[in-house]
């Protein structure tokens, strides 16, 4: 399989389940994504012990575009060029939106509230990201 | 003891192929002319930075004072990307508060490359403004656009909406001799503009542009012993950060933060810069006569209008269809034309947006000219979150 874009941002399992991976504040239990570490940002928290934690791979659109141009560089763009559809996708447990490119959807297939699911696809230049997908 | 506003100047905002500095003198030395000031007697420059300009633009203060004549004037440089310009007006205006300074001159100015923003250059993947081209195409239109769908959304409203907004800051535009587009438009023109990022089309979306703008701030008193005109006043500048957790996804983010240990607060970002604002001026949105907002897009304007408080939440729509936020309307907002006629150019624009506020409150707005207008707000957000409010009154 072709490398990640980004190393620690989402892992494949075994079974081709792809999950993001986050971090977990171990005092305030506060979730991110990208992952942080260092140091915990709740302002009430003075956390510096976060944790590796995958994130639900299912969750709903809080809304959606797509890229009718080719964005710029650094972004690979295909030639020919499709437009990119993303996505911003409610995450309920972690109480957190997390923007992806959208796999095999145009816009015309999503609607906001609309349940998607992780899985990842090609760059047009290779490496792999994380994508939203039909659930 | 209160600061005003004693002089605005502008270049006109379009692309015009030269370097920023150009743009800022041009501006500076207008609103020096508007003040009735010299530039030797200012006591303090401050630069709203610009950084796709070389070196030069990331000390713009110094640049821009050796260009109009080294004086030994004390300065100040400062970036917080479309905050930038509201940023320099804060610290000159802070210093004259603190008595540290009389007069003060601030100036903004970008020149700007064609097309989309894009990161600056290099490989830098621990950057997230350059990962979100890299990993995702995500471009600023895409985040507006993100905004616009999830109003159609929650709201109702609808491309037409969009356009209308459009159209009626054209017609505001088209009386502005600084715009950049100075042509009225029609809805049928937005709706058929092509699309770029969904619901968005291209006439929906601001431009990149040249442009400079000046401001000659100074103490009440020194402006009465001066002779400079007292009229308006600076009641309000809104600096204020987003409060944990920021549940909106803003640009140029990958995920929001998570609401999963702490509640959202109890205002979002954007409503939370026009309240603290509010708050400082003691006054309301009943009290306003009209409101610059930062209209990145035509949708953008619907939320700015709810977030300073013109409409509740869902229901700017409705104030555009009835008119109200238009030129002679009950409540008008971007009476410049805002950035759907000039275009964004980053550092100036904040700027520019407190010259049509003194303007329009001097009463010398011309055919723009909100009658009998008392007390006005812009506001606008730097990105990753520095928000940006200004209350002028008479
Ligand atoms: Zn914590």
């Amino acid at each position: 399989m072709a490398a990640p874009a980004i190393d620690g941002w989402f892992v494949t399992d075994d079974d081709g389940a792809v999950h993001l991976l986050g971090t977990r504040c171990a005092g305030c239990r506060t979730v991110y994504f990208p992952p942080q570490t260092g140091f915990c940002r709740n302002p009430h928290c003075a956390g510096e012990d976060l944790t590796p934690a995958r994130l639900s791979r299912r969750g709903t659109v809080w809304s959606y575009t797509n890229a009718c141009y080719p964005p710029p560089a650094p972004f690979a763009a295909a030639e020919p060029y499709t437009p990119v559809t993303l996505a911003a996708v409610e995450l309920a447990e972690e109480g957190i939106v997390v923007l992806g490119q959208v796999k095999d959807l145009t816009v015309d297939d999503l609607h906001v509230g609309m349940e998607l699911e992780l899985t990842s696809g090609a760059l047009a230049d290779g490496p792999l990201v994380w994508m939203w997908g039909r659930a | 003891m209160d600061v005003v506003i004693a002089g605005t100047g502008m270049h006109p905002w379009g692309k015009w192929g030269r370097s920023f500095v150009e743009y800022g003198v041009a501006a500076a030395r207008a609103a020096l002319r508007d003040a009735g000031l010299d530039w030797t007697e200012v006591q303090y420059v401050v630069g709203a930075d610009t950084i796709r300009n070389g070196y030069p633009g990331f000390i713009a203060g110094a640049t821009f004072a050796q260009a109009l004549g080294w004086t030994g004037a004390r300065i100040a440089s400062c970036y917080a990307a479309c905050a930038s310009g509201a940023q320099a007006i804060d610290i000159a205006r802070t210093r004259i508060l603190a008595g540290l300074c009389d007069v003060a001159l601030v100036v903004g100015a970008d020149s700007t490359p064609k097309g989309f923003f894009t990161p600056v250059g290099g490989d830098r993947p621990d950057d997230p403004d350059w990962l979100r081209f890299r990993l995702l195409g995500a471009t600023n239109p895409a985040y507006f656009a993100l905004y616009a769908r999830r109003r159609m959304a929650l709201y109702g409203d609808t491309p037409e909406d969009f356009a209308a907004v459009k159209v009626k800051n054209a017609q505001a535009g088209s009386l502005n001799e600084n715009a950049r587009y100075r042509k009225t438009v029609t809805a049928e023109e937005v709706l058929a503009s092509p699309m770029v990022a969904d619901p968005l089309r291209l006439m929906d979306i601001c431009a990149t542009s040249d442009g400079g703008a000046a401001l000659v701030l100074a103490s009440e008193g020194y402006a009465r012993r001066r002779g400079l005109s007292t009229a308006v006043r600076i009641a309000a500048v809104s600096t204020v950060t987003p409060s944990f957790p920021n549940t909106v996804l803003e640009l140029p983010c990958f995920a929001t933060d998570s609401t999963a240990a702490v509640p959202p607060p109890e205002r979002t970002f954007r409503a939370s810069i026009a309240h603290a604002a509010y708050e400082e001026a003691g006054l309301g949105p009943q009290d306003l006569s009209f409101a610059e907002v930062y209209d990145l897009s035509t949708a953008l304007e619907l939320d700015w209008a709810e977030d300073v408080g013109l409409a509740p939440p869902g229901e700017a729509g409705k104030l555009l269809r009835a008119g109200d936020t238009a030129l002679g309307g009950r409540i008008p907002v971007n009476p410049s034309g805002g950035l759907a006629s000039f275009g964004e150019a980053i550092p100036a624009q904040a700027i520019a947006q407190v010259c049509e506020l003194t303007r329009q409150l001097r009463g010398t707005a011309g055919s723009r000219q909100v009658v009998n207008a008392r007390a006005a707000l812009a506001a606008n957000q730097g990105l990753f979150g520095h928000g940006s409010a200004i209350i002028a009154v008479t």
